[in-house]
């Protein structure tokens, strides 16, 4: 057995909800998989599928985007904007040859650090067991 | 550039002969060209073997244009001995640029491509099924035919390219904008796109004008079964149209005959991803909030992003670049 895959997976986290929940985990002591980098956006409907196709190609195994539950955006719609786009993005990507466990959109309230956490723990899991990214089939050298 | 001439080599790599057909259009459209292009090499038209190109000096050749994707080893080893004698290389099209539509092969892989080609579509000889590198004619001559890559390339996975000019094919009038601003002497940076606008398609399709400022709609339509306005911007019909994230410089030509943009002058300077921006702006006019709803609009207008998006930037597109290794370096 070689060493266990540690999957890189990068968390868009919106700054009133889902990084408040991540603050709060953090303030209040609770563990999360060190697997999960966070980026802090404003919101999570400002998040181009540009970037998240940027994170892929940067190496990054999975992607999360967490925003506030709907109803809850602070700028009214962005969520929703959010919800729109993934959906589409998702279906591409799949067409792309990346499975579509490593690509979620999820709504976290500032108070639940507990879902963060759980959201953090199944995406490792789930990943872990898909392996890492491989898009493009060995396609050899030419000289 | 010698004595007023400019010693131009055009070649054809993975293309379907739709950028020769431009660049005649384009001499056509203004004849003293003729006078001043110095042809020494062009496969589809004049009788030069390869031969006649190893045979130049080194940086002899004005200008080469190129044109398609590279697809055969054939292709690699050209578009090499092009960059050798050429002092200006210059992608023309959207095959040599991005890939192209042949580009779209990418999402199989050679096998799966040559055992649909050869062996599962009914209409093929059981003699003709096997593509062979060696093969021996009828007379006993044995030839070395090229491989079939593994992927199709954009030109600048193989060799330095200058200059891009864009469209499947370029219009006549980009195409001359480009050797006009070649021959002014007024040389862009390298790896510039010429010939072309710097702003989005919107800006010069005549029907900007009726577009909203927020578009949202309940169903995005496909054109084999709708019934399109003429007068009216295609995006606020629900017509999945490129121009707000398209490199304008065509005039406009499809939305103005009615038809979408389906994006071949490729992504502006600012775009990180072609496909990514357009996803970005075409979930966004869909009007609603519900998760299944959302859903089925996109399954019954958008049921091939792949192919909408990147009709013509697969091979260069952010994820395939950069997780491709190609000959030792990434693309
Ligand atoms: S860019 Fe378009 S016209 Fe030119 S070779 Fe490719 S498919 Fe044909
Ligand atoms: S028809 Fe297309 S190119 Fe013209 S303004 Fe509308 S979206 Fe832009
Ligand atoms: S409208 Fe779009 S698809 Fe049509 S020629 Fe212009 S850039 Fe190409």
């Amino acid at each position: 057995m070689g060493e266990r895959f540690e999957p890189k997976i990068l968390m868009f986290a919106c700054n009133w909800c889902a990084y408040a929940a991540a603050d709060l985990a953090g303030t209040s002591r609770m563990k999360y998989p060190p697997n999960i980098r966070i980026i802090r956006v404003m919101c999570s409907g400002r998040v181009d599928p540009q970037l998240v196709l940027e994170a892929f190609a940067n190496g990054a195994d999975g992607v999360i985007i967490a925003g506030c539950r709907p109803g809850d955006c602070h700028y009214i719609e962005g969520n929703y904007k959010a919800l729109r786009r993934a959906i589409l993005l998702r279906k591409l990507l799949e067409q792309l040859g990346v499975e579509s466990e490593r690509f979620r959109l999820e709504w976290i309230a500032a108070s639940d650090a507990k879902k963060l956490i759980e959201v953090a723990q199944d995406m490792v899991e789930k990943i872990r067991k898909l392996g890492p990214l491989k898009v493009v089939r060995e396609v050899g050298k030419i000289e | 550039m010698s004595e007023g001439k400019i010693r131009i080599a055009f070649y054809w790599m993975a293309s379907c002969g739709g950028c020769e057909e431009a660049q005649v259009d384009a001499v056509s459209d203004e004849p003293s060209l003729i006078n001043i292009l110095d042809i020494v090499f062009w496969p589809v038209a004049v009788d030069f073997k390869k031969e006649d190109v190893e045979k130049l000096p080194d940086k002899s050749v004005d200008v080469a244009l190129i044109n398609g994707g590279v697809r055969l080893s054939e292709h690699v080893e050209m578009a090499r001995l092009l960059r050798r004698k050429a002092k200006i290389v210059i992608a023309y099209g959207a095959c040599a640029s991005w890939g192209g539509v042949p580009g779209l092969a990418n999402l199989y892989s050679r096998e799966e491509i040559l055992s649909r080609v050869y062996s599962e579509v009914p209409t093929v000889y059981e003699r003709d099924r096997k593509p062979m590198v060696k093969y021996v004619a009828e007379e006993g001559v044995e030839l070395e035919l090229p491989e079939f890559l593994p992927i199709l390339l954009p030109l600048n996975a193989v060799i330095e390219v200058d200059y891009y000019i864009p469209g499947c094919p370029p219009t006549p009038e980009t195409t001359l904008n480009a050797l006009k601003m070649l021959l002014s002497g007024k040389i862009p940076p390298k790896g510039s796109v010429i010939g072309a606008s710097q702003r989005a398609l919107c800006d010069e399709c005549p029907l900007n004008a009726t577009k909203p400022e927020k578009i949202l709609v309940k169903k995005i339509s496909r054109i084999y079964n709708t019934r399109i306005d003429p007068g009216k911007c295609l995006l606020a019909q629900g017509i999945p149209c490129l121009g707000p994230s398209t490199r304008g410089g065509c005039t406009a030509l499809c939305p103005k005959a009615a038809m979408p943009c389906i994006g071949c002058y490729g992504p502006l300077e600012t775009h990180i991803d072609y496909g990514g921006k357009v996803i970005s702006f075409l979930a966004s006019i869909i009007d609603s909030k519900d998760e299944r709803e959302i859903a089925r609009i996109i399954e019954e207008g958008l049921p091939d992003p792949a192919g909408l998006v990147y009709k013509f930037t697969l091979p260069a597109s952010r994820l395939r670049l950069n997780l491709m290794k190609w000959g030792g370096r990434s693309v």
